[in-house]
């Protein structure tokens, strides 16, 4: 390892400018993911938040005769998804508007006839509060002829979802893009050091030594390079971050283990490059 | 030890550099390999260290053959065999202590191991005084003792000595020769390829395989001698 080691540094001194394009490279694709890392996170929290209610309201129509209203319940209760559904009377729902709104109370109590219309309040299973579940549910319920509307919160949720998906494919494009010119730049670095140690290679070689040992030291470059790159994709995304997060809007920080997640990455990255590289260059018996 | 059975080796561009050629070099034999210029010498030496494959034929060394050998056992096999080069083959920016070190380095020799082992290898090659000279400080002939002295890191079976004098002036010439059969005494075969014919005609006892244009034409070990 010691050897390895030593080897991979003066590779490094060797070409500095070329570790650091490397590096750079590497950090710009795990920088675009890490930016993108902190919109998903904080949209997860925000979904996370809505679904932790798991609930659609179906506001009923005055005209629906109690008969109507138990065969909706009880059509409810036998969907698969569905935990409880609760009744909300008009009265209740006056009475909950009135402690609730406590401001409004007197306007509440002065008027002549409950402006409220019954609801039925459905709750879903905790593991069945995905979004297309949830849509499916409110459509079911909207279909009813007893029911006058539908809530869920869904509408703006619709915007968020795509959001993502747009972040997520612009992401996965510039991403991947980066990564394979960070590939191609690594594996010219790889190449430059296999030309610059060729005599010490083919000694390697004459004695002995295990193609194993010969690349070591290259893999432990990429691995450098890559672990390098990552380090500067986390610092430049949190930087991102601190800017944006008081000036722009309050975001939440991505988790420790996203970060170490995406570091490790950078590694992987680079020693996917240099495995690459050595395998092509690298002529062995 | 060694054997090479029905041995060809075909060259895209240049056709057969050894063709059909068996032989077989016992433990601790000492053999010259004889022929002109491009008679295939080389090659075979090559064949015998797996840095090439036979077109067709076999070759064995030390239980390994060239059909069944795999990339890693290649790498075993040659710290059994110890090679040197007209050319030396040293790297130019380490002294001939650390020449000599990094064959051990490379394959995972512990520095304990390497910091005894160097001193007793430059000394028995006669050059314990100059470990610390630079390859471009060393006269040929030193030269080549460092690269005798790495080809003898893991006490190999055999050393094959690729026209290790073809640089070198009689005086040593003489030495390096000396220097081979003082390994050879030890229980190291040699394979000395070499077209100084004087060399050879001054050591009568020591058996001699020509080749001509890749085929085998004389081995003074076999009863008769083919056309
Ligand atoms: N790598 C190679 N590619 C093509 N031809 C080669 C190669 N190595 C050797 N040869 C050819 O094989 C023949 C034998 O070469 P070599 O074994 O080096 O001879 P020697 O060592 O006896 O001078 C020569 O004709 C040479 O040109
Ligand atoms: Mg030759």
């Amino acid at each position: 390892m010691t050897y390895s080691l030593r080897e991979a540094l003066v590779a490094f001194r060797r070409a500095p400018l070329l570790a650091g394009v490397s590096a750079a490279m590497i950090a710009l694709s795990l920088f675009v993911v890490g930016l993108f890392g902190i919109v998903a996170f904080n949209i997860r929290k925000v979904i996370e938040g809505v679904e932790a209610r798991g609930e659609v309201v179906a506001y009923l129509r005055d005209t629906a005769s109690p008969a109507d209203v138990q065969a909706l319940r009880h059509e409810l209760t036998g969907v698969a998804a569905v935990r409880e559904v609760r009744y909300v009377s008009r009265e209740e729902a006056l009475q909950v508007a009135k402690e609730e709104l406590s401001e409004f109370s007197a306007v509440f109590g002065s008027l002549d006839s409950n402006p409220l219309p019954a609801s039925l309040e459905v709750r879903l299973k905790p593991n069945q509060k995905g979004p297309d579940v949830v849509r499916s549910v409110a459509q079911r319920i909207g279909a009813n002829p007893a029911v006058e509307e539908v809530r869920y919160g869904n509408e703006w949720l619709d915007k968020v979802f795509l959001l993502r998906s747009v972040a997520a494919t612009a992401t996965g494009v510039l991403g991947a893009g980066f990564a394979v010119v960070a590939i191609l730049i690594i594996g010219a670095a790889v190449r430059l050091a296999i030309f610059a140690r060729r005599e010490e290679i083919a000694i390697m070689q004459l004695v002995g030594a295990t193609n194993w040992f010969i690349r070591k030291p290259f893999l432990l470059e990429g691995l450098m390079t890559g672990l390098l790159g990552g380090m500067l994709a986390a610092l430049a995304t949190w930087l991102s971050y601190s800017v944006l997060t008081n000036a722009v809007f309050t975001v939440v920080w991505i988790p420790d283990s996203w970060v170490v997640g995406g570091i490790l990455t950078g590694g992987a990255l680079g020693v996917v490059a240099s495995w690459i590289a050595v395998r092509r260059h690298l002529r062995v018996a | 030890m060694i054997s090479l059975l029905h041995v060809t080796k075909t060259y895209p561009r240049t056709g057969d550099a050894v063709a059909d050629v068996s032989l077989t070099l016992n433990k601790g034999e000492f053999c010259f390999l004889t022929g002109h210029s491009g008679a295939g010498k080389s090659t075979i030496m090559r064949l015998i260290h797996m840095a090439e494959r036979p077109t067709s034929g076999e070759v064995r060394v030390s239980g390994y053959s060239s059909t069944t050998i795999r990339p890693r056992e290649i790498a075993l096999l040659r710290r059994k065999i110890g090679y040197c080069f007209q050319d030396f083959r040293l790297l130019q920016d380490r002294t001939a202590a650390e020449n000599v070190a990094f064959a051990l380095e490379v394959t995972g020799a512990k520095p304990q191991v390497i910091r005894t082992k160097v001193p007793r290898l430059l000394a028995q090659v006669g050059l314990a005084s100059k470990a610390e000279a630079l390859p471009s400080q060393l006269s040929g002939g030193e030269q080549q003792r460092v690269a005798m002295a790495r080809a003898l890191v893991h006490e190999p079976l055999v050393v094959l000595a690729d026209e290790p004098t073809g640089n070198l002036d009689e005086r040593a010439t003489r030495g390096i020769f000396d220097l081979l059969q003082h390994i050879n005494q030890s229980g190291t075969a040699v394979l000395l390829a070499t077209h100084n014919l004087e060399l050879v005609r001054a050591n009568p006892d020591v058996r001699v395989i020509e080749l001509d244009h890749g085929r085998l034409v004389y081995d003074s070990a076999a009863e008769e001698v083919r056309s």
